[in-house]
């Protein structure tokens, strides 16, 4: 099983970027399950929401504890969480921004979503999507496949901009 | 197609599909997104239904009852405080005998406030003479909702029924969902005691001691008779749709010397306890517990038995732990766990296992395996 755990601010679209990376998993012809972490979240607090990937059907409701991949959609909760806790050995980062070398020793690749974002306008409420450009991220990295990144992101938006989006993420990211 | 749902959304898309005439509700967290989503299909003419957006949860009940003595199929969902604030309609509906289908997202109850998972508010509604069911995946809230309809409106049943889902756990997870055609799953409903609205006649004025005790038996005679129908719903989604449910779902359990009984997301995430166990050579199974009322039969005699309360009998016990002891003559080692949303994993549920003390009694987190 490939556990995700993603780390953002809440309003981001962090849950919905987990919904999607399900549904692309699901696209690829794995089992996959999304849930976020409810807490006394709000607009602007610190969210957490976790993803499973397999081969069988996935069984487990609990928390992610030993996460094999973390994406971190807003680098400002670094300052305040600990988002490398508990991550496996030999588990890898996904970082929103720049980034020079690995953190802790965990292989880190970094794509400037947000910048993605502004460049095509995307943004509501005066919020960048980042949920859209990192399912392109996650594509190049090899957790989903392109085509399924694609389907998933068209099947939740009607916006052609969102598939771009995701191709820039894909170009941009360094493997 | 396969698609990402809710177990919400799941419920609302049974709904839909079940085609109700009449939905009373009364939005409440964790639930509030069953509503919402009924609400937009009304609104957008998806479903053709009546959607009464009452005051509060008893009327929620209230207009369900009104709408469903006319003949008609209704529906309403619920959750923790709600459910108990329609309490005294709970026991009114069952006792009428309308075949009313409940969603109710299991929440615990304050103070202190909360909002997560626990059993204990639907455990407070389960002497009122409804079904209860409880449902560990997305798909199995969908496919069990379908089911409900039918089974309450049998005419060997004619009894509400409430269909549970962990807070959060469940309502708000996200996983695949594959919705189907009901077709005839569901026939048409005929309610022999309708009320027809355009010749209105009632009954249920001050009823005396020998009808309400016959009232009171026929309530059970129907609750016993549910058990072939609840069966043959299992056996008609089957052969229709391709999905396979009992009474309990039974994981590895043939050859197993220690059993984990549960029920909801905890049932589901035993399993994976359970293979873990199998892996050190430990024998062990797990019974997940679907239909709680009625209250199905399990095979323990021989085993050791974990049973897993995510609810509370003050001054009396789990309630699983004591109606397995009840039942089944078990002598449980009782875990009391998850309440308030209590996190559980299947690391935890392992070691309930391995250090399972038969007959007593353990609150997860005070007493052990802390």
């Amino acid at each position: 099983m490939y556990e995700v755990r993603i780390h953002s601010r809440g309003g981001q679209g962090g849950v919905t970027a987990a919904r999607m990376l399900a549904l692309a998993a699901i696209r690829d012809g794995k089992y996959a399950t999304a849930c976020p972490f409810y807490g006394a979240e709000r607009r602007g607090a610190p969210v957490v929401s976790y993803v499973r990937i397999d081969d069988r059907p996935v069984r487990v409701s609990s928390q992610i504890r030993n996460p094999d991949l973390v994406i971190v959609l807003d680098r400002s909760v670094m300052d305040t969480v600990d988002v490398l806790h508990g991550i496996k050995p030999g588990g890898r980062v996904l970082l929103n921004g720049t980034m020079n070398g690995d953190l802790q020793g965990h292989r880190t690749y970094a794509v400037d979503l947000t910048g993605i974002a502004l460049r095509l306008n995307l943004v509501v409420a005066g919020s960048p999507i980042l949920n859209t450009p990192v399912l392109g991220a996650l594509a190049k990295m090899g957790i989903i496949s392109v085509a399924s990144a694609k389907m998933a992101i068209s099947e939740m938006f009607t916006d052609e901009r969102n598939v771009k989006a995701a191709e820039a993420a894909y170009q941009e990211l360094m493997l | 197609m396969l698609t990402v749902a809710t177990g919400n959304k799941a419920v609302a898309a049974a709904v839909k599909e079940a085609r109700p005439a009449v939905i009373a509700a009364y939005p409440i967290t964790p639930q509030t997104e069953i509503v919402e989503q009924i609400a937009e299909y009304v609104s957008s003419g998806a479903m053709a239904a009546q959607y009464i957006p009452v005051e509060s949860e008893h009327s929620a009940m209230a207009a369900c009852i009104g709408a469903s003595i006319t003949g008609v199929r209704t529906f309403t969902a619920t959750s923790s405080h709600g459910l108990l604030y329609m309490h005294e309609m709970v026991n009114w509906a069952a006792g009428a005998r309308l075949p009313i289908v409940m969603a109710n997202v299991n929440r615990a109850l304050g103070p202190g406030w909360n909002i997560w998972a626990e059993h204990t508010d639907a455990f407070q509604e389960r002497d009122t003479g409804w079904l209860q069911v409880y449902v560990s995946t997305v798909q199995e809230a969908y496919d069990t909702t379908l089911m409900a309809f039918r089974i309450a409106e049998h005419e060997d049943v004619l009894l509400p029924v409430m269909v549970n889902l962990d807070g959060f756990l469940l309502s708000h997870s996200m996983q695949p969902l594959l919705e189907v055609e009901a077709g005839d799953f569901i026939p048409p409903m005929h309610l022999p005691h309708a009320i027809d609205p355009a010749s209105p006649a009632g009954y249920g004025t001050l009823t005396g001691p020998e009808d309400y005790f016959r009232l009171r038996w026929d309530m059970e005679r129907s609750m016993r008779d549910s058990v072939p129908v609840i069966r043959d719903a299992h056996d008609a989604f089957a052969r229709q749709f391709g999905r396979s449910y009992g009474f309990l779902d039974e994981y590895r359990c043939e050859d197993a010397d220690v059993v984990v009984v549960a029920m909801g997301t905890l049932g589901m995430e035993a399993q994976v306890a359970v293979d873990q166990l199998r892996n050190e050579g430990i024998k062990a199974g797990c019974m997940r517990i679907r239909w709680f009322r009625p209250f199905p039969h399990l095979d323990l005699k021989g085993r050791d038995v974990v049973a897993i309360d995510r609810d509370y009998s003050f001054g009396f016990g789990g309630v699983i732990a004591r109606s397995l002891q009840a039942t089944e003559r078990a002598e449980p080692y009782s875990v009391i766990a998850g309440l308030g949303g209590q996190e559980v994993t299947y690391d935890d549920i392992v070691g309930f296992v391995r250090e399972r003390k038969p007959g007593e009694e353990c609150w997860f987190g005070v007493d052990a395996h802390v």
